[in-house]
């Protein structure tokens, strides 16, 4: 079918050439005759599916999504009961996909970079077990991984009663990971807030640094400012308020405890075993990335009297980061799509919620469609992200 | 860091040079070159006796292989039983118990063709023509229906043949595929280029599950009324479907790593667009993407455990199978980590074959 | 068009049934098996045994079904599905009759297209908790950690049950019947809800049978029954009598020990049931033999019933409401004439 595909870069000499073998004619007849098929194949499909579901009388359309859901749900981010509708369900699914993506994914940077390192290492016990890590984490499929470490969780873990305390305050047992929080104070709003503004602000500073070096080439020390800004600025609000510091501490109360922040075994297994599978393939990124810089860069460096830290900072970081971060943002696409694979032990994610959905009100379609499209628009944040970094990268390269 | 015995008074002289031979030396060089290499060391090895030791009492010495459950149950080691004991349902599922030779043929076929075919030297036309015939002949042999064999129906298949069937139809279907989709998105035809992009960055946009959720419970709908496809099919074609669209990002990254000049070399030759790419163009694009391709195979490969989520008994569903039969309820970790070394074993040949090729490929 | 192609192809070469619309029973007969979905997971009802031998009551029910149509209880092929692809799997005409556990609701009746046949198993849901909690019944559940099966009734049942009583509850949604149990045996929840039967289920394979009670409250009803497509009322109807005349066989004390003995019995119930005296199976679009083979190749229900999950086997459960009408249960058949 590609026949026609003219890759000639100059199609325009062609000339006195019989109508049929003409490139340009040639190349729209196939194009139109691939879009026809494709119509028709969609064509086709549409209509038979219609006619599926008038045949059987299977409700259609979207109406469902303001219906009461009647279900619960295990563990929520926002308000949620059975009495809220399935469009508030589905939402709690995207925010629970969103968090453990989140953490997964932060987990999976500190995780595979540590063993990207760790693979290096001169040492030659602890490269080899990080190679074996490596090795085994990839290949085993993630799914069975998932299986075995739920198994594992409330396998091993004692009932609440008996919770191990490691550390005070924190408790764990097959119920999931309980921990002490701060107990909600109206000021860590603003101590949020603190922080935030730390953060604008040294990033102005470093601006201005910079500026102020290139124009009188003195060097500001930026970093001990700004990790002054961004701590100093919260603690200080802290303390105005009056420093609070009550704890919201986990008690065993009924059936579960109560208070504090729970971790829930499915959270649990599901995190480890993402954030195990994906960061075996980050490590061999960053060791990939490493490995790319080649020594003369250090030894350059050296040489015009750069110091270790500037070395890192302006040398080896900067370039060693361009090989790295587009597979990583990659890993961390796949580990988004990877936590999908919650539906099978039972974390409410997405797909999972979505799946409860479909059997619920029997409309498979609708709710496989809005899987596909919560999924795309994952990934196509992520490839906008992409496309502006690499400009970035790109500009900074010349 | 080493020094050899000496006098004081010739300190100042040049040293020496150090070999570095013997167990000794080794150890001081790889281990404890420094302090902060030899505090890691050690603590590394009270991670190791920590860890090894107990878990080696579990699986092996205080293990039991060839028991009854009850028997497990009053042990403290593992009870590996569970995998004799079910062997014939985790591999063969639902296939005629009295017909397993068969599976077992066609499995020792595939993979004395898989050895055949590492060696480089015989990788020539014929091979293709070995493969075909030898897929053929599995295929007649799981199928059966003809030569006198029973027919056995492909919804019966089940466990490690359906696992490798998966993979390796996927794989053969999936290649060419996106070969093809490679090759259009790189068209100069904007409605062709249009539709490769669109087909292949929406199956890398959404998670392998949505497909074969898609092709378990929606693609029946999408038929005419009556006209059914065979479930294991239909995840079949999600698997070839889905693997398509990586081969094809992994083969235009080899189609653009060919110099222009090639393109061009061959258009001055006045070959038409099917021969420049059969004949100069993708040998030499598809050489250079051989590690990566290997790479998503491996995926492919692994990603085929995702049908347990709808229902098809593969190796890890027949396993999950046996494990909610009441008498071996609880014997998870030694029936995953059996199902996890086969895929390790599998997945472990090919990534170091494709290792292996990188090497020779480069050299 | 590529992947046009490809659809083509596997379409096309790849096609494994082809059927026509219309008829499910001229569709069955042509092609020669009956195709039934189950549920692959759910010991006593639908589960393949060490051998890949489909077992259980669902399973039997398909097996009766084949038996009528084609007087041979083997032609029938399980497909395993999971509890999404169930109904759906039904409506495009993937399998011909589903035999897995799915209770008879007026949503599933209207607009999922469906049609349930007789009810071949009455289940209602209840509560499985851990002796030491010492709890009397499920109003004192405020709280629990409640281990359910994910889109079933009885995730629904349970969060009503809990609404109305204004009590708290922490789903934990697994979905396969082995790993609900084992998390909960594990301590993974306070307590597990689903229909009775499977609670017994469950209770009977624990580590220690004996820490655990089933709470008296039952908070549903669930007729389980197996499910035709709408509008196909000769495929309904056949059927509907395959489970019927188990129930019907065990009323007239007819067993697949006894059934050739009983062809020369002069009741002449018997002799309509058997098909002596003709007349039934040309109602039905069948052979005459349609119940006899039944009978004689799958057994009575209360055969079934025993065999699959009986008192001997680890399952251990009463008949209650699945006992005939004459001993005090729901199972009553429609004479046969």
């Amino acid at each position: 079918m590609q026949k026609g595909a003219s890759s000639n870069a100059t199609p325009d000499t062609e000339q006195g050439i019989s109508f049929f073998n003409d490139r340009k004619i040639r190349a729209v007849a196939y194009q139109i005759a691939a879009l026809f098929m494709v119509g028709l194949l969609g064509y086709y499909l549409f209509s038979n599916t219609v006619a599926n579901l008038q045949r059987q009388a299977i409700a259609t359309g979207f109406g469902f999504l303001n219906k009461q859901a009647s279900f619960e749900i295990g563990e929520s981010l926002i308000h949620y009961s059975a009495a809220d509708t399935y469009v508030r369900a589905l939402l709690v699914g995207v925010l629970n996909t969103l968090k453990v993506a989140f953490v997964g994914i932060v987990l999976t940077v500190v995780l595979g970079t540590f063993l990207g390192i760790a693979r290096l290492s001169t040492n030659w016990l602890v490269a080899k077990l990080a190679a074996v890590y490596i090795e085994v984490m990839q290949d085993i499929p993630i799914l069975l991984q998932l299986f075995f470490w739920y198994s594992f969780f409330y396998d091993i873990l004692p009932a609440p009663r008996e919770a191990i305390e490691p550390f005070a305050g924190v408790f764990m047992s097959n119920r999931g990971l309980v921990f002490a929080v701060p107990q909600w104070h109206p000021v860590y709003t603003y101590i949020a807030a603190a922080g935030l503004a730390g953060c604008i602000g040294a990033y102005v500073l470093r601006k201005w640094a910079r500026k102020r070096q290139e124009r009188t080439g003195q060097i500001f020390p930026v970093f001990i400012f700004s990790l002054g800004i961004i701590i100093g600025l919260p603690f200080v609000t802290w303390l105005s308020a009056g420093a609070p510091h009550k704890m919201s501490v986990p008690q065993l109360v009924g059936f579960n405890f109560q208070g504090g922040l729970n971790m829930s075994p499915e959270f649990g297994a599901l995190l480890l075993g993402l954030v195990l599978y994906t960061a075996a393939f980050v490590a061999e990124i960053v060791r990939a990335g490493i490995q790319a810089i080649s020594k003369g860069q250090t030894e350059a460096a050296m040489a015009i009297g750069l110091k270790r830290g500037q070395i890192l900072n302006l040398v080896i970081l900067p370039q060693a980061l361009r090989v790295i971060i587009p597979p990583l943002t990659s890993q961390m696409l796949n580990l988004t799509k990877n936590s999908s694979l919650a539906v099978a032990i039972g974390f409410p994610d997405f797909v999972s919620v979505a799946s409860t959905t479909i059997n619920q009100t029997g409309q498979a379609i609708e709710g496989i469609s809005l899987i596909m499209l919560v999924y795309l628009c994952f990934s196509l944040l992520t490839s906008l992200f992409m496309n502006w970094y690499n400009k970035k990268m790109a500009l900074i390269e010349r | 860091m080493v020094q050899l015995p000496r006098d004081n008074n010739q300190t100042d002289r040049l040293r020496a040079p150090v070999i570095r031979i013997g167990a000794w030396q080794w150890l001081k060089s790889n281990l404890f070159n420094g302090v902060f290499n030899s505090v890691v060391t050690i603590l590394v090895c009270i991670f190791l006796y920590k860890i090894i030791p107990p878990f080696v009492r579990w699986a092996f010495i205080d293990s039991l292989w060839l028991s009854t459950a009850d028997q497990c149950r009053a042990g403290d080691g593992a009870c590996w039983s569970i995998i004799p004991a079910n062997i014939r349902f985790i591999i063969f599922g639902f296939y005629p118990y009295e017909l397993h030779w068969r599976p077992t043929v066609a499995m020792i076929m595939l993979i004395s063709l898989l050895f055949y075919s590492k060696n480089r030297n015989h990788w020539n036309t014929s091979l293709g023509y070995i493969w075909i015939a030898g897929l053929l002949i599995m295929g007649i042999l799981m199928r059966g229906g003809i030569w006198g064999l029973t027919a056995v129906e492909s919804d019966q298949w089940g466990g490690l043949p359906l696992t490798l069937m998966l993979s390796v139809f996927g794989m053969f279907a999936a290649y060419p595929l996106g070969i093809l989709l490679a090759l259009g998105r790189r068209s100069k035809m904007p409605a062709i280029k249009t539709l490769c992009i669109l087909y292949i960055e929406l199956i890398r946009g959404v998670p392998l599950i949505s497909l074969l959720f898609m092709s378990a419970v929606l693609f029946p709908l999408f038929l005419p009324a009556g006209l059914t496809v065979n479930k294991i099919i239909r995840a079949q074609a999600a698997i070839i479907l889905f693997t398509a669209a990586y081969i094809a990002e992994v083969v235009r990254g080899g189609l653009q790593a060919i110099s222009r000049g090639q393109y061009e070399a061959a258009e001055s030759l006045g070959l038409n667009y099917v021969q420049k790419m059969r004949l100069v163009v993708l040998p030499q694009a598809l050489k250079i993407v051989i590690p990566p391709t290997v790479g998503i195979l491996i995926s492919a490969f692994k990603d085929t455990s995702l049908v347990v989520i709808i229902a098809l008994y593969d190796i890890l569903k027949t396993t999950r199978s046996v494990l909610g039969n009441p008498s071996w309820m609880g014997f998870s970790p030694e029936a995953y980590i059996f199902v996890a070394l086969i895929y390790f074993v599998c997945c472990y040949a090919m990534s170091n074959y494709s290792r292996r090729l990188e090497r020779e490929l480069h050299s | 068009m590529k992947l046009m192609k490809l659809l083509l192809i596997i379409t096309i070469v790849l096609l494994s049934g082809v059927g026509f619309a219309g008829q499910t029973v001229d569709n069955v007969k042509a092609k020669g098996f009956v195709q039934a979905g189950a549920n692959g997971d759910l010991f006593g009802f639908g589960k393949p045994d060490e051998k890949g031998i489909w077992r259980g009551l669902d399973v039997d029910t398909g097996r009766a079904i084949a038996a009528a149509v084609f007087g041979d209880a083997s032609k029938i092929k399980f497909i395993p599905l999971t509890a999404v692809q169930r109904f759906t799997a039904l409506q495009s005409g993937e399998i011909d009759v589903l035999c897995r556990n799915a209770t008879q609701t007026l949503g599933r009746d209207s607009e999922l297209g469906l049609d349930f046949a007789q009810v071949n198993y009455y289940d209602g849901q209840g509560f499985l908790v851990p002796k030491k909690m010492k709890l009397k019944n499920a109003k004192q559940l405020d709280g629990a950690t409640v281990c359910v099966l994910p889109g079933t009734t009885t995730e629904l049942n349970v969060a009503d049950y809990f609404r109305v009583n204004k009590m708290k509850m922490k789903p934990v949604v697994i979905e396969n019947n082995a790993e609900l149990a084992k998390a909960f045996f594990a301590g993974r929840c306070d307590v597990l809800t689903s229909d009775a039967s499977q609670l017994a289920g469950i209770r009977a394979v624990a580590p220690k049978p004996d820490d655990y009670v089933i709470l008296p409250d039952i908070i549903s009803k669930e007729p389980l029954a197996p499910a035709v497509r709408h509008g196909d009322n000769q495929w309904k109807d056949i059927v509907n009598y395959s489970v019927l005349a188990m129930i019907e066989a065990e009323e007239l004390g007819i067993t697949s020990k006894n059934v050739d003995e009983m062809l020369k019995s002069a009741n002449p119930a018997v002799q309509r049931f058997l098909g002596v005296a003709p007349g039934n199976g040309k109602a039905l679009g069948l052979n005459e033999k349609w119940a006899y083979n039944i009978i004689k190749q799958v057994g009575n229900y209360g055969e079934v019933f025993e065999r699959n999950v009986g008192k001997n086997t680890p399952l251990k459960l009463e008949r209650g409401l699945n006992a005939l009408w004459k001993n005090g249960g729901l199972m009553y058949s429609p004479p046969f004439r």
